[in-house]
């Protein structure tokens, strides 16, 4: 089963790379925060990974932690988005 | 069994990581890349965490610790994926990100309009106030 979990990182990764150049490449500030939240949402899967791969249960901390810092912060941008017009 | 199960379970999930964030790079404008990354990743996340419940099921020594705080976890990305992705998708609209060409309708207008009329008066009123 370290094989599966080595091509599931591997997978992770690419999704990683793809959230990384809408980041970079985004044309408007909405596109890099969207790409941003789902990039925490990875990371969620980045620690289940860990999980299964070292049969350790404290990574699932470590992804509740994530999720709810992913989320306050997606909602700081979003409300600093709102009372800003659109400048590229 | 249960632990082919919950391998199963965890490879669909990667399928939609991969393919929300496919959407997100392919897709025409922010609206679009928001509803399509969002869904696919939540969905795919929520399978890795249920996934990781059957795994620990699984175990002769069944870690029941870990099973509960990865149930936790795909209730709390549940609720709050959508809700930090419309309010992303809400302050892209109001701080006037264009929609693609090929947008067929656009059912916010009005009501982006008497919230940005709102914000103005009374933004000129403290104004007048200060």
């Amino acid at each position: 089963m370290s094989t599966f979990i080595e091509i599931a990182f591997l997978v992770l990764m690419l999704g990683s790379a793809m959230c990384l150049y809408r980041i970079g490449r985004g044309p408007s500030a909405p596109d890099r925060t969207v790409a941003i939240d789902i990039l925490g949402t990875l990371v969620v899967g980045f620690c289940c990974l860990m999980a299964l791969w070292t049969g350790q249960g404290y990574y699932i901390n470590i992804a509740i932690a994530w999720a709810l810092l992913s989320f306050i912060g997606t909602l700081a941008l979003a409300k600093y988005l709102e009372g800003r017009t659109y400048d590229a | 069994m249960l632990e082919t199960l919950a391998w199963i379970v965890v490879g669909v999930g990667l399928a939609f990581d991969l393919f929300g964030c496919l959407g997100l790079v392919r897709l025409p404008d922010v609206y679009n890349r928001a509803q399509a990354a969002t869904k696919c990743v939540t969905l795919g996340t929520c399978m890795m965490l249920i996934g990781v419940v059957l795994w620990a099921f699984a175990q002769p020594s069944a870690p029941v610790a870990m099973a509960v705080k990865a149930i936790l976890c795909t209730a709390f990305i549940l609720l709050t994926s959508p809700v930090g992705a419309h309010a992303v998708v809400r302050g892209a609209y109001l701080s006037g990100v264009p929609l693609w060409d090929g947008s067929v309708e656009d059912a916010f207008v009005d009501r982006a309009r008497a919230i940005r009329d709102a914000q103005t008066t009374e933004g000129a009123a403290d104004r007048e106030k200060a």
